[in-house]
């Protein structure tokens, strides 16, 4: 993006903040933001901001420009409020929208070109920009669904999803605790130590490994989720049949990667093991275990996916009264699509946090692998 | 090497086994021949007290062969013997016409449609995208986090209100589902096609520079060719996966037809057997899809000129 084409759009975010005074932002009668001193003080100063970042150059344009956007979409969102221009806005509301949107592309794009050179202020960029981009995302989502006043049975605004999840949360942590602590830990502790056990007993036997090697992949291929029907007949509706599902959908993953890590390590390890006269159980401790490691995080981390989603998906065919899956599939049939995506924004966090604690725990236990060497 | 080994193998008695089939097949072989043995013996354990009960409420006289002979061939039980799935399986695919609603080609081909309109839009879609990030650095800055981040995020999860926001918006049938497969299989298209296309060194990048290439030309001579085995990599992860989303797609909405739909139905009605068939099938259909993407790769790799 060359310096003049990023000029004229800042110069357009300025002369769209600046329509948004003329022309009218509603379709039915509402007050026009002159008539609200406050609004039109920050409407002014979004498009001053705009006009100030289209006149410096280089990236120093990007933090007047942040300025500006905060200001408009403040102002766009205090005027949803507006009983009169939620679900009729019009021309005028969209001219700054379109502004905002605009504006914050440009600070994104400007800040996507530094190349910084030391590495703290390159680990804030790498988060800042991902973040303004998903913040310009949900402003997008919830100005567009109000303005255009959507029903919310098909989409509801994030902030009604928010204000839902907040408002049920104890609802939310019951769900929790009987999804994820009871079905899913329980669960993958089960499925990844004995995928791990058979690895390692596999490992022994050559002929097991070989002949647990191909079925494991084959295993690993299979939509197993489908297994939930019967693990609820035989384990009954309570948390145990998620767990027994989750257990059938983590081993596999974990038994192959374990196979392949198991036989990582190298012959003249092997061979210096061997020179040393440590037995097999030596071996497997300070040798194929920690050689593996690697791959057995790699599972561990497919296998933090995997889980939940079995876990859900096997609420879906019986459950008691509770749990993420059960309160997903009855709160869609009941049109109560807020409550769907808090429970979704639940799951969500779940997911990512449980990645996350997997992808910590590698660092802190194969620091040495040569993939973290910088 | 002595001149004995050039010499014309006589054949000793346990040469077979060192036989190059034997030793890649035969341990296969014994553990699945095995874990039919161990099915046998839980079908028997666990349908035990179901059939017990049953001569027990009609004061019949019963001995330990009837008993086992029970477990072998009851209706609903709980876990049903091998021969009892295949003879379900094969009396459901080739028992009915293809087009009737007991026929499980009939709702294999339901989901398999779903899977494979979903399956090519999703590829579409995941190619485009990582296309659009390996060319432009404001979104692989911005837009590849979150996509790398919403690997994390049970996605599947999203199936019901997918169905109920299409439903409401006056979608049936089969597009839907196809959109929840393609949404679930772009993700490891678009990871493992950005990992592709940013696979050639900077060297060759740098060659194509000397050339004077234009990006168009890096793209069809460079980076497209570097990226065809990571495509088909992530290919057959990405076709397992819009197979599951389009079974679980038909679980939320009770939808009528569809292996989804029949595990469904054979969960409420306790119909066991037509539980396991269902899996069967299903699993037929995703070896058949991840076989049919591997001879794809092999036809591509040959043509490429890849000795194997």
């Amino acid at each position: 993006m060359n310096s003049r084409r990023r000029r004229l759009g800042f110069i357009l975010a300025a002369a769209g903040v600046l329509a948004a005074l003329i022309l009218p932002l509603s379709s039915e009668a509402a007050a026009a933001l002159p008539a609200r001193p406050l609004l039109t003080a920050l409407t002014i100063a979004a498009a001053l901001t705009f006009a100030i970042a289209a006149s410096t150059s280089g990236f120093r344009a990007v933090l007047p420009g942040f300025v500006g956007v905060l200001c408009g979409a403040i102002t766009t969102l205090v005027l949803l409020r507006d009983p009169g221009i939620a679900g009729s806005a019009a021309a005028g509301f969209w001219a700054m929208v379109l502004a905002v949107w605009l504006g914050a592309a440009l600070c994104v794009i400007q800040l996507a070109s530094i190349r910084p050179r030391n590495e703290i202020s390159r680990r804030v960029l790498s988060l800042a920009i991902p973040l303004l981009f998903g913040a310009v995302v949900f402003y997008l989502w919830e100005v567009l669904v109000r303005g255009f006043g959507v029903s919310p049975v098909i989409m509801p605004a994030p902030s009604a999803a928010a204000s839902r999840f907040v408002a049920s949360l104890p609802t939310l942590g019951r769900d929790f605790v009987q999804t994820f602590i009871r079905g899913v830990l329980i669960g993958y502790a089960i499925g990844c130590g004995a995928g791990l056990l058979v690895a390692i007993v596999a490992q022994r036997f050559a002929f097991l490994g070989r002949g647990l090697l191909p079925l494991g992949n084959f295993f690993s291929a299979l939509p197993l989720v489908g297994v939930a029907p019967i693990m609820v007949m035989w384990f009954g509706f309570d948390w145990p049949s998620k767990a027994a599902v989750v257990a059938i959908v983590t081993f596999f993953p974990m038994l192959v990667n374990a196979l392949a890590g198991l036989s990582a390590s190298g012959h003249m390890e092997r061979d210096l093991m061997r020179s040393y006269g440590a037995d097999h159980r030596q071996t497997l401790k300070k040798l194929y275990l920690p050689a593996a490691l690697p791959f057995i995080f790699n599972a561990l981390k497919i296998n933090a996916t995997l889980a939940l989603i079995g876990a859900i998906v096997a609420e879906f065919f019986g459950t008691p009264t509770l749990g993420i899956g059960f309160r997903i599939s009855t709160e869609a049939g009941r049109m109560a699509i807020d409550m769907v995506w808090a429970e979704i924004a639940l799951a969500a966090i779940a997911g990512m946090a449980f990645y996350g604690l997997v992808a910590l725990a590698e660092r802190a236990t194969t620091f040495w692998h040569p993939s973290y060497r910088t | 090497m002595t001149s004995s080994a050039l010499a014309v193998p006589v054949s000793r008695p346990g040469a077979w086994r060192r036989h190059p089939l034997v030793e890649r097949y035969a341990p296969i072989v014994t553990i699945v021949l095995a874990l039919i043995a161990v099915w046998y013996v839980a079908a028997v354990l666990m349908n035990l007290s179901l059939v017990r009960d049953g001569f027990e409420r009609e004061e019949a006289a019963y001995t330990v062969s009837d008993l086992i002979e029970g477990t072998m061939s009851a209706e609903r039980p709980l876990l049903p013997a091998p021969h009892q799935v295949v003879a379900a399986f094969v009396d459901s695919v080739f028992g009915y016409a293809p087009s009737a609603p007991r026929s499980l080609v009939y709702h294999s081909a339901v989901t398999l449609s779903a899977t494979l309109v979903g399956f090519v839009l999703g590829a579409l879609l995941g190619i485009g995208l990582a296309l659009m990030i390996v060319h432009s650095r404001v979104l692989e800055k911005s837009l590849l986090p979150w996509i790398i981040c919403s690997q994390m995020v049970p996605i599947l999860a999203l199936a019901p209100i997918f169905i109920v926001v299409l439903g409401a918006m006056g979608l049936q049938g089969l597009l839907p589902k196809s959109i929840i497969s393609a949404y679930l299989s772009f993700f490891p298209i678009t990871i493992g096609m950005v990992k592709g296309f940013n696979s050639p060194d900077p060297m060759q990048l740098d060659l194509m520079r000397t050339w004077s290439a234009s990006p168009r030309q890096v793209l069809s001579k460079l980076r497209w060719p570097a990226a065809v085995p990571y495509l088909f990599a992530s290919l057959k992860v990405a076709v397992t996966i819009s197979l599951i989303g389009a079974i679980v797609a038909e679980l939320p909405t009770g939808g009528e037809a569809g292996i989804g739909a029949r595990l469904l139905a054979g969960s409420y009605y306790g119909q066991t057997i037509q539980i396991w068939a269902a899996l069967l099938a299903s699993a037929i259909l995703a070896s058949g899809l991840i076989g049919l993407v591997d001879l794809t790769e092999r036809a591509v790799a040959r043509q490429m000129g890849t000795r194997p």
